[in-house]
């Protein structure tokens, strides 16, 4: 235990900052989580793990010598046809079946993809330098990398447009349809296969962006997938889903929750604790609706 | 029992007595796959029957291997020295020693990981669905996570379990082992036998149904829930006691909570035989135990590869599992009573 970060306050402005920072790109992947959970009633274990996959193409990108900030443009293209194509492989036989199925399933293709990435790109741990410097403020107290900036910066634009796009266009009226009423979508002419496609394409896409940030501004591993997609688990249901608002302000508490376990327990507790907190919140919120003779649903 | 069960029983134990004498290569394999049997068959009960599919069985398990050891290293020495010397050992157990630390490992290893199942129980199993796969998903790897930052239990460099002593035979080992854990085999089938013939079952059956209907008849299902639960976490604390002296070696993230191994596994055995069955669980490890040790080595490092596809196949197109299967052909067996006519009406409707 360690309790410097009540005594400088710079520190807790510091892990503040970082953690805002961070959960805005939570908040991304999360909001990815949302669309395919609230669209197609999937929970997708694997989400992690495409964010990482989006990272490695990043780092492969920065290894050949281009700026790994391009990731952002290329990871998405490449993850959005890989969605695609896991969707038309696994996911579209697991859509309308129990929830459980598609955990195990997806939980499946989690292990997979884990393993892949170990042979493909080794189990190291790796980050794709940006040399964007950094930003020191507060009388040099706060240290502030400009990257991180660039991370949330990034994340939030993909997020606007994205609403808008959900919001104007053919497809995001249909996606909205069909998260509606499936039948009835279906019954008024939307192809719904192919609009669990594009919205599964879709949620691989922003994780692609998601993990070309974290490779730029934290660090990537094969291993590292599991987390993320606790995290957006959490963030969404304590936001609920379709509320983007609650997505971004659950996301960035999220993140800045972490900053400080990390300070305060220690970073060999930080996975640990995050892992604790969707316990506690699970558990909270079992015993606040038993009062009214409900559960989660 | 029916003259078929009896032959069938009894054929079983005489093939497990003398199974290590029979192949006494295989005497580890042996014993890992009846831990596995039991960890399947356990997982069942509430994954199967209750309706209540947890990826946090684990928990217990790994619970169970780290008290195990950590009461036959602490009755006698102190602990925080043992974990600290590491691989090098400065103390020795004698063999009585030895075994009456087991003994009461083993004890431990049940009991408490029931206790915390109680414990726990009234918080978690309020959670329904896909909320308490993800919640107990997370509270699995909660815990290997914590327990790899706990010094006195080895933290991340692992804890070496007791070496076996020197009792003058060099097969003593394996078959101590295989004798333990065939006897908490048969020892869990009995009892689980046992609860599938109560009205017990029934209730658990109904709680899978349909909760809301359960509760409505009047049954207290939270007491039952829990309860279902203790039973599982008593067998998977012991499991794992075995399964810790059987490696001799517990590390927080890779051998005792293993979520991303024995947590699948547990499940996916269980899936593969048939879920909601007595012998579903144990015909899925059986099978299971076989493809892995058989073709793992064939794919040499492409084993989490080729577990990651398994598991997608299993799920997509085997999810009633083996039992199942045949349930749905030879329903006879099953003691379901067909119309003829309904079925040849049936037929031509299709």
């Amino acid at each position: 235990m360690d309790f410097m970060v009540f005594q400088y306050p710079m520190i807790t402005v510091q892990a503040c900052l970082d953690g805002i920072l961070l959960g805005i790109l939570f908040a991304l992947i999360a909001y990815g989580m949302a669309l395919q959970w609230g669209v197609m009633n999937i929970i997708n274990i694997a989400q992690g793990d495409l964010v990482i996959l989006g990272g490695y193409i990043a780092y492969f990108m920065y290894l050949y010598g281009i700026h790994p900030a391009w990731g952002v443009i290329v990871a998405p293209v490449i993850m959005y046809f890989l969605g695609v194509l896991i969707y038309k492989l696994v996911i579209n036989k697991v859509v309308d079946r129990d929830l459980f199925i598609s955990i195990l399933a997806t939980f499946g293709i989690s292990i997979l993809f884990m393993q892949l990435m170990n042979f493909a790109f080794g189990a190291d741990v790796v980050l794709a330098n940006s040399d964007y410097g950094t930003t020191m403020l507060f009388n040099n107290n706060v240290v502030l990398p400009n990257s991180k900036l660039f991370s949330a910066f990034i994340s939030i634009l993909f997020a606007i447009c994205l609403v808008i796009y959900m919001k104007k266009s053919k497809l995001g009226r249909a996606i909205r349809a069909t998260a509606q009423n499936a039948r009835a979508a279906k019954i008024l002419g939307v192809d719904t296969e192919k609009v669990y496609a594009a919205t599964f394409g879709i949620n691989a896409a922003l994780c692609g962006v998601a993990g070309a940030l974290i490779s730029i501004t934290f660090t990537i591993h094969p291993y590292m997938g599991l987390p993320y997609t606790i995290r957006s688990f959490m963030i969404v249901i304590v936001a609920g889903l379709g509320n983007l608002p609650g997505v971004a302000m659950s996301g960035m508490g999220l993140g800045v929750f972490e900053e400080f376990a990390d300070y305060i327990l220690g970073t060999e507790f930080r996975i640990g604790s995050v892992f604790l907190l969707l316990v506690l919140i699970l558990v909270y919120r079992r015993f606040k609706l038993s009062r009214k003779r409900e559960y989660l649903k | 029992m029916n003259k078929n069960n009896l032959i069938l029983y009894s054929g079983i134990l005489i093939f497990g007595l003398a199974a290590p004498f029979l192949f006494p290569a295989f005497k580890v394999q042996l014993s890992i796959l009846c831990v596995l049997i039991v960890l399947a068959t356990t997982w069942n009960i509430q994954g199967g029957e209750m309706g209540y599919n947890s990826f946090g069985n684990i928990l217990f398990y790994g619970l169970g291997m780290y008290l195990c050891a950590s009461v036959q290293v602490g009755m006698f020495f102190p602990l925080a020295e043992w974990t600290e010397s590491g691989g090098e050992k400065t103390f020795v157990h004698t063999p009585a020693q030895f075994f009456q630390g087991m003994a009461v490992g083993l004890v431990v290893a049940a009991i408490v990981p029931t206790i915390i199942a109680g414990l726990i129980g009234y918080s978690i199993l309020g959670l329904r669905g896909h909320y308490f796969a993800i919640c107990t998903l997370g509270l699995g790897v909660a815990a290997g996570e914590i327990s790899g930052g706990i010094e006195i239990i080895g933290a991340g460099q692992g804890f070496t379990t007791p070496p076996f002593p020197d009792v003058g035979s060099l097969e003593a080992r394996g078959e101590f082992f295989y004798f333990l854990s065939f006897f908490t085999l048969i020892l869990t089938f009995i009892a689980v036998r046992s609860i599938y013939s109560t009205r017990f079952k029934l209730i658990l059956n109904a709680i899978r149904d349909n909760e809301d209907k359960a509760e409505a008849m009047g049954i207290e299902t939270m007491k039952y829930k829990i309860i279902g639960w203790m039973i599982s976490a008593f067998f998977c604390g012991l499991a794992g006691g075995i399964m810790g002296g059987l490696v001799g070696y517990i590390d927080s993230t890779d051998v005792a909570f293993d979520g991303r191994e024995m947590g699948v596994f547990m499940v996916l055995m269980a899936i593969l035989g048939g879920k909601g069955t007595l012998w579903g669980p144990i015909i899925g490890a059986t099978i299971f135990h076989i493809f892995k040790e058989g073709f793992w080595t064939f794919f040499l490092g492409w084993q989490y590869v080729a577990l990651g596809v398994l598991i997608v196949v299993i799920v997509i197109y085997f999810p009633e599992g083996i039992m199942g299967w045949l349930r749905e052909k030879y329903p006879e067996r099953f003691g379901e009573v067909i119309d003829e006519k309904d079925r040849k009406a049936q037929v031509e409707l299709k």
